[in-house]
């Protein structure tokens, strides 16, 4: 196993499964202003997948595109972590989750990008691969302005009324226990560590919580104390049972018509 | 909140360039002006039409009134010489 090609697909999956995530709304969110918004986001997502799955089969050096690794790989090859797969739920949900990632998924970017966020200021350095610092700094913009809004949705339904209050508590309480497995160490990161792709893993996991945990806070709203956190998804060990159905209904088109263009 | 069902309305504009001056590009719910300017990003500079956003609430707009449109703007039509057409304008002048 390269642990640079594991490493991009985990960024390129996690980008993928979600904008597909996103895309299920188009035409169906509650308000005209949110569904474009929605397919914006996905569209950006989807961009970044693009960049990462470009440079994963380049990486891997066998002749995959990143439309060969998007449609023609099984959810047992998928890299994507257990929030990104789960399904919209209503409103409220799909923003709480599209918050827990955006939150994750900016602090990664930025120390890809930056170093920031890194520790001890001689390590503060942008990714010394290149190609990832490059394609992180382009998606950081993106992902700013999509964690902004999230959050300002999250604090507006979570200090809201009622009804919007109780469902994005019961959103939180629902997701909150798939979070871990976002910014969970294994050798995959150690080596990219290791190799200063990254400028320091270890210290994500609490980076993002902060971020997350102040929001919520300003949302009214409280993660749940939870002694079990499901992991499996990033490692592709144990992915939920919606990642399968979710590849079923995006892979089949291209799966009907190999090398279909338009 | 009252019951009210739908977000208040908000009227948008646009500045497309630097030094331009900001144009109405139309109108969008959202329930507060922070939301407004997101609403409007995302609905109308997704083709990179603009640097800066106002957000202005359609309830703060005074409109004249369509059915006052003859008293209003007719009795401009026969003062052709308030138009400014009879000078000619130096190139370097630039558009007016």
């Amino acid at each position: 196993m390269d642990p640079l090609f594991e490493f991009l697909c985990r960024m390129g999956d996690n980008t993928l499964v979600l904008g597909h995530r996103l895309s299920e709304w188009c035409g169906k969110a509650p308000v005209l202003e949110e569904d474009i918004a929605l397919a914006n986001t996905a569209l950006d997502l989807i961009g970044q997948t693009q960049m990462w799955l470009t440079y994963a089969g380049e990486v891997e050096g066998k002749g995959r595109d990143a439309d060969r690794l998007a449609y023609f790989r099984d959810p047992y090859d998928f890299r994507c972590c257990l929030l990104v797969q789960q399904p919209n739920g209503d409103f409220g949900y799909t923003m709480m989750r599209q918050f827990l990632f955006d939150c994750y998924h900016l602090c990664l970017l930025d120390m890809l990008a930056t170093g920031k966020g890194a520790g001890a200021p001689h390590r503060a350095n942008p990714s010394s691969d290149q190609r990832i610092a490059e394609i992180a700094a382009k998606a950081v913009k993106e992902v700013t302005y999509q964690q902004e809004r999230s959050a300002d949705l999250v604090i507006r339904l979570g200090d809201g009324t009622e009804e919007s209050h109780i469902r994005m508590q019961r959103a939180l309480d629902a997701l909150w226990p798939l979070t871990r497995d976002m910014a969970a160490l294994d050798q995959v990161d150690h080596a990219m560590a290791e190799a200063d792709v990254i400028a320091d893993p270890g210290a994500l996991a609490s980076l993002w919580e902060y971020m997350a945990r102040n929001v919520l806070a300003e949302a009214t709203l409280i993660p749940p104390d939870v002694s079990h956190f499901q992991k499996g998804g990033k490692t592709g060990q144990m992915h939920s049972e919606h990642l399968g159905h979710l590849l079923a209904v995006m892979q089949s088109l291209p799966r009907s018509h190999p090398n279909a263009s338009w | 909140m009252t019951d009210q069902t739908e977000w208040p309305l908000w009227e948008i504009f646009i500045r497309g360039q630097h030094g331009a001056s900001h144009r109405h590009v139309g109108s969008l719910h959202a329930p507060d002006a922070e939301m407004a300017i997101k609403n409007a990003r995302d609905v109308y500079t997704r083709r990179k039409e603009g640097v800066s956003i106002w957000a202005v609430p359609s309830a703060a707009i005074a409109a004249s009134s369509p059915s006052k449109k003859g008293p209003m703007y007719d009795p401009a039509e026969d003062k052709a010489y308030r138009h400014p057409t009879f000078f000619n304008i130096p190139d370097e002048v630039g558009p007016m």
